[in-house]
């Protein structure tokens, strides 16, 4: 019989079983100080989890393996347990993402609209596929469900900024804009 | 005559209603009201106002409330919840709400929380929508200060703290027991029912889930009551809505239309028709798991009942239209495969199920489907249906297939007998000329 599993999750599983990671990661003050505020809104501490995980990604970018067990630590709750929620959530980034991660929506109302076309224009200029991120790490693009916008249909988000009516040269703007914004940034 | 109670805040302009223009409109009269009057006499109201639940599945929200336990014996936490995980296909009615009046929805919330006797309460919002959730815990503040929520409200005994609560991209979520474990920081799969959140909801205590459309229409339905309320249906149902069409329209957008309103007239009139060049083949009333209908419907009217004897529902009552350029086969692929992705995995007609109708409608939509491949996937959408599964996640995904099957068989066949989607044949043949 064939696994079913997908070979690089084979190659992930061989890997860490020969290495396992045990760095201790800590969280910093300010990420303790955010899960705090949050106790006092919820009868528990593991109800926390999501949000936990949703601070600390905001202050590092992704959730690494030493990242979870940090949180599962700090909120006293099994590391499986909050892999559980943190594996269920697509805006829970468990591998690396770019500075920014396009979501570009695939549903319905967009897809009449012609996102399908839009969405090989964006590999082509990017040159990456879903789920995965530019050389340079500053993209990542994922395909997302509605967005909740259809009667601007197509429409993507990046960060946390929405871009409605979409057209070529509109995406052309959008992704030279943001690079032009990274390149100020970069050091030198 | 108040005709607008959803939107008489929201201009032209995306900026929020504060705290002082919303007053200025008669903004927390509700509330006011509401603090006067016994907790239960709100239910009645509610109840005999016909507000039915605008989430998708239109049940009366008065007789919601009314199944939460009351008295002295009840367990004295109880919890009020506001689904604005809005992720249905094609659905974009809550984010209008949210962001541009949220004191409306706070006004509600404090009201069902009041008649329920909930002294918390939760939006559980999508991960994606950073401006409502910015916007609500706004209103939030301004409402805390002006001591319109907290403690002792108003001089009463009443205290109330509402908190938002951002979810991180996942449809099943929206499935008020799924939404309720997700709450709980659990993994987001759905529970049994019974027994309903009414009586052992989050963490075990009465718990009323409602839509954030369904909560908006709470304050004015108390300020000005019953008979204005019913009134400002057309037809069998109560209230005004939110109607939105999208698609090849040439005027795709969202209404606050009263119920009943006749789906000619949304699509016609309000969304402008078809854009030139296009004919409306069909359209899904609700959002993305509602049966499609045709053009023989356009006359009815948008209420509950009248649609779902059509064979279609509801749902969100946001529209979306399939035109005639566009392949009906690709459109429940579409919209397959998203169901496909969302699936909590818990049950087998479900996980593995709609990957099989994603097979199928693949093999269709590349020329590569077979005769029978018709039946199969009839029978895949027979399974998927209602009392096969834990939620009613598969029963949504299996209504797009089933219809289409019925009303697009012949484009189903087409594509079995050429070998290849006619559409992309049209699509390619006009970009070559
Ligand atoms: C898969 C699935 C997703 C749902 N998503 C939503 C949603 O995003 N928002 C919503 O209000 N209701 C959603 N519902 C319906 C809720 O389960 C529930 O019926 C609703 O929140 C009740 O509120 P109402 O009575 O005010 O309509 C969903 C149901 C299912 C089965
Ligand atoms: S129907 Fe689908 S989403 Fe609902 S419980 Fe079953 S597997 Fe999960
Ligand atoms: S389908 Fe794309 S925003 Fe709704």
């Amino acid at each position: 019989m064939t696994s079913m599993i997908e070979p690089e999750v084979v190659e992930l599983m061989e890997r860490s079983n020969k290495h396992p990671s045990t760095a201790e990661a800590q969280l910093t003050e300010a990420e303790i100080e955010e899960i705090e505020r949050e106790f006092s809104r919820y009868e528990d501490k593991a109800s926390v989890g999501l949000e936990a995980l949703r601070i600390v990604q905001k202050h590092r970018g992704w959730i690494s393996d030493e990242t979870l067990r940090a949180v599962s630590n700090f909120l006293q709750i099994p590391v499986a347990q909050l892999e559980s929620v943190a594996t269920y959530f697509q805006l829970i980034f468990r591998q690396p993402v770019g500075k920014e991660v396009i979501l570009l929506c695939k549903s319905a109302s967009c897809w009449i609209m012609g996102c399908s076309r839009l969405q090989q224009k964006l590999q082509n200029k990017l040159q990456i596929a879903p789920g995965q991120t530019t050389a340079d790490g500053i993209f990542t693009l994922l395909e997302t469900p509605c967005l909740g916008d259809c009667d601007k249909a197509p429409v993507m988000m990046v960060g946390e900024e929405m871009h409605r009516n979409l057209t070529d040269e509109s995406i052309d703007k959008i992704i030279e804009n943001k690079k032009a914004h990274h390149a100020d940034q970069s050091p030198d | 005559m108040l005709t607008n109670p959803l939107t008489k805040n929201i201009g032209p302009e995306n900026i929020a209603a504060d705290i002082e223009r919303y007053r200025e409109s008669g903004g927390y009269r509700g509330w006011s009201k509401a603090l006067e009057m016994a907790p239960g006499d709100i239910v009645k109201m509610v109840q005999d106002g016909g507000l039915r639940g605008r989430g998708g599945a239109g049940f009366n929200t008065g007789l919601k409330w009314s199944f939460v336990p009351r008295g002295a014996d009840s367990p004295s936490i109880k919890y009020l919840v506001c689904n604005a995980d809005e992720m249905e296909p094609g659905t974009f009615k809550d984010r209008l709400l949210m962001e541009r009046d949220p004191h409306l929805l706070i006004e509600g919330m404090a009201i069902a929380a009041y008649a329920i006797g909930a002294h918390t309460a939760y939006i559980f919002i999508r991960g994606e929508y950073h401006l409502a959730a910015e916007r609500l815990e706004q209103a939030i503040d301004e409402a805390r200060q002006e001591g319109l929520l907290g403690n002792s409200i108003r001089g009463t005994e009443f205290s109330l703290e509402i908190f938002v609560h951002r979810s991180a991209g996942n449809y099943i979520c929206g499935e008020e027991t799924a939404l309720l474990n997700a709450l709980e920081g659990k993994r987001a799969v759905p529970r049994a029912k019974p027994p309903f959140p009414q009586v052992s909801g989050l963490w075990g205590k009465p718990t009323v889930v409602n839509n954030v459309e369904t909560l908006c229409n709470i304050p004015n339905l108390i300020e000005h009551g019953i008979d204005w309320y019913r009134s400002l249906g057309r037809g069998e149902d109560a209230g005004s809505k939110l109607f939105g069409v999208s698609g090849r329209v040439k005027n795709p957008g969202t209404w606050e239309l009263p119920m009943g309103t006749p789906i000619r007239e949304i699509i016609e009139q309000h969304a402008g028709g078809m854009c030139d060049g296009y004919q409306l083949k069909g359209f899904l009333p609700g959002g993305g798991s509602t049966d499609f209908l045709g053009p023989d419907h356009l006359d009815l009217p948008m209420d509950y009942d009248v649609i779902g004897k059509a064979g279609s529902r509801m749902g969100t009552g946001t529209i979306i239209v399939l035109d005639d350029h566009t392949c009906p086969v690709g459109l429940v692929l579409n919209l397959t495969r998203f169901f496909a992705r969302e699936s909590c995995g818990w049950c087998t007609p479900c996980r593995d199920g709609l990957p099989w109708a994603v097979q199928i409608l693949e093999r269709l939509e590349n020329g590569e489907g077979v005769p029978e491949d018709l039946d199969l996937l009839r029978e895949q959408a027979r399974r998927m249906g209602p009392g096969n599964t834990f939620c009613a996640l598969a029963p949504g995904a299996a209504e797009p297939i089933q219809s289409a099957l019925k009303l697009f068989e012949q484009d189903f066949i087409d594509h079995v007998m050429h070998g290849c989607c006619p559409f992309e044949k049209v699509a390619e043949a006009s970009a070559a000329v």
